[in-house]
């Protein structure tokens, strides 16, 4: 996760309200939180790996008044801080002219910040060989243009502009907030993916294939979302043997990137392959309204991003199950009603591995944080899911309905991810699987995403997809 | 129950959507004159 406060204003609702009520600007800053709070945050100590699902369940509410461990860093990840995340998006930044123009000073301390990191330090001699930049007299005072002003800890850090070249120039999805947007994207992905190989203590050049799944579109005038996500990711962080591409799926897109992973593993078209799902910059500050209203701190201040490793069978990790038909999907014409989606994503793939609801110790669905959810007055999104699960269990006959309530307190979970579109969607609760497999307390998790393809305009549909996870059979 | 009477829907992706809400209504008699589904995530 990256807390980034004086990003939450350039976030999409933000944004658009700033623009209707100039006001909202200084209400946001002064509702906003410090990076000590936003580390203390129960649910983000949850989602990099210091608590697990059941222990946050276990803190009384409002988890932001209730903390509980305070550390940056986690077993699966950490929480970086807004300087440290600013070194990583001036790096990520190949223009020339720059998009993300500093100054002397400002480089100098951004490269300290990244220097100071143990796990980052990397980037920082990195950045020290960047043409260190002055500001550029041929572009406009960056206060009267459509720059934006980006600031940290109070002080200027430079300017965010658009790609002002002549190619670029007249061109809306080049434009200061898409390319800022797309920038955090592919910084935030590119942390993840350090952390990803600094854990496994794998050497970038053996990733074989790289596979994108944020919400992003990169591209311009003539190829608005042509992508290119994974392969930038993984040039930043070395993955020189690698290439990529980029899957799109709404918020599903983690798990039907993971399924075309193994796909592709268990195929034996390559050995190691990552994930990468980056970080969205449009998603922050979404419910910020509803935290103004109730007199709290804006709580969807952090971009959050994910990279997971999919490879041959070690005798240790758990496996994905690939069988035909264990793979969850909606198809077109299973029309548009919940029991519809639910009846393919969920009872199909698992009738066609011979099991039942009941033969799954735990399910992943949607785990955005209730905290974030509820205040916004659009409920517990985790628990929701965890009915309908439930609710389908029983039409099903496999689970009585005076059962209901026990049985979804056994398998499912408090949401826990920063309302970050796919980054909550199922797969947050991997490496917490993992680890309750190594613990031998369970066996098998299933992991349910749905993705809303009827916000591309193009069709009313829903789709949904999952897979099963299973403890490795030779542990 | 609903014969005669116009509706508007508005579902949510993750509670009751719009289409779920609407066969209901259609077969309490209403007729659905606008139907939609948000998502809130």
């Amino acid at each position: 996760m990256v807390h980034v406060p004086d990003l939450v204003q350039y976030g999409s609702k933000p944004r658009r309200e700033i623009i209707e009520n100039p006001s909202s600007k200084e209400s946001i800053a002064h509702s906003l939180r410090s990076y000590n709070k936003a580390c203390c945050y129960p649910p983000n100590q949850t989602f990099v790996g210091n608590l697990s699902p059941d222990e946050l369940g276990n803190i009384p509410r409002p988890w932001f008044e209730n903390e509980a461990l305070c550390s940056a860093k986690g077993k699966f990840g950490e929480i970086l801080d807004q300087k440290s995340f600013y070194g990583l998006l001036k790096l990520a930044d190949v223009l020339n002219p720059p998009l993300f123009a500093v100054d002397d000073s400002v480089l100098a301390r951004l490269r300290e910040g990244l220097a100071a990191h143990p796990l980052l330090a990397g980037f920082a001699s990195r950045l020290a060989a960047i043409p260190q930049d002055v500001h550029d007299h041929s572009r406009q005072d960056p206060s009267r243009s459509s720059a934006l002003a980006m600031r940290s800890e109070g002080k200027s850090c430079g300017w965010f502009y658009g790609d002002e070249r002549a190619e670029g120039k007249g061109d809306d999805n080049l434009g200061p907030y898409t390319l800022l947007e797309n920038l955090c994207t592919k910084a935030s992905g590119a942390l993840a993916l350090t952390w990803l190989l600094h854990r496994e203590k794998i050497n970038p050049e053996k990733i074989d294939f790289l596979i994108s799944c944020g919400e992003e579109a990169c591209g311009d005038r003539y190829q608005r979302g042509g992508g290119g996500m994974a392969k930038a990711i993984g040039e930043m962080c070395g993955c020189t043997n690698a290439s990529g591409m980029d899957i799109k799926n709404f918020c599903a897109a983690p798990a039907s990137a993971i399924i075309t992973a193994a796909a592709m593993v268990k195929a034996g078209l390559y050995k190691r392959v990552a994930v990468i799902g980056g970080g969205s910059l449009a998603k922050l500050g979404m419910k910020f309204q509803s935290f103004l209203e109730h007199g709290i701190p804006i709580l969807d201040d952090c971009l959050a991003s994910t990279a997971l490793l999919i490879s041959e069978d070690d005798g240790a990790s758990p496996i994905i199950r690939l069988e035909p038909g264990a793979v969850g999907t909606v198809p077109a014409g299973a029309g548009f009603s919940d029991e519809a989606v639910f009846r393919h994503y969920l009872l199909a793939p698992l009738e066609s591995l011979g099991l039942k609801c009941t033969d799954i110790d735990r399910y992943a669905a949607e785990l955005h944080n209730p905290e974030i959810m509820e205040f916004a007055g659009s409920g517990d999104v985790a628990s929701k899911n965890y009915r309908k699960i439930a609710a389908m269990a029983v039409l099903a006959k496999q689970l009585e309905k005076s059962g209901m309530n026990a049985w979804i307190e056994r398998v499912g979970m408090p949401g826990f991810a920063p309302t970050q579109g796919h980054i909550p969607s199922a797969v947050p609760y991997i490496g917490h699987a993992m680890e309750a497999m190594n613990r031998g307390e369970i066996k098998r998790v299933m992991f349910l995403a749905r993705a809303s393809l009827f916000l591309n305009r193009c069709t009313n549909l829903l789709d949904g997809v999952s897979f099963v996870l299973e403890r490795n059979p030779r542990l | 129950m609903l014969t005669g009477k116009k509706v508007i829907v508005f579902g949510e992706r993750d509670d009751i959507s719009g289409t779920t809400v609407s066969t209901c209504l259609k077969a309490a008699g209403a007729e659905i004159v606008y139907e939609a589904t948000a998502c809130f995530v």
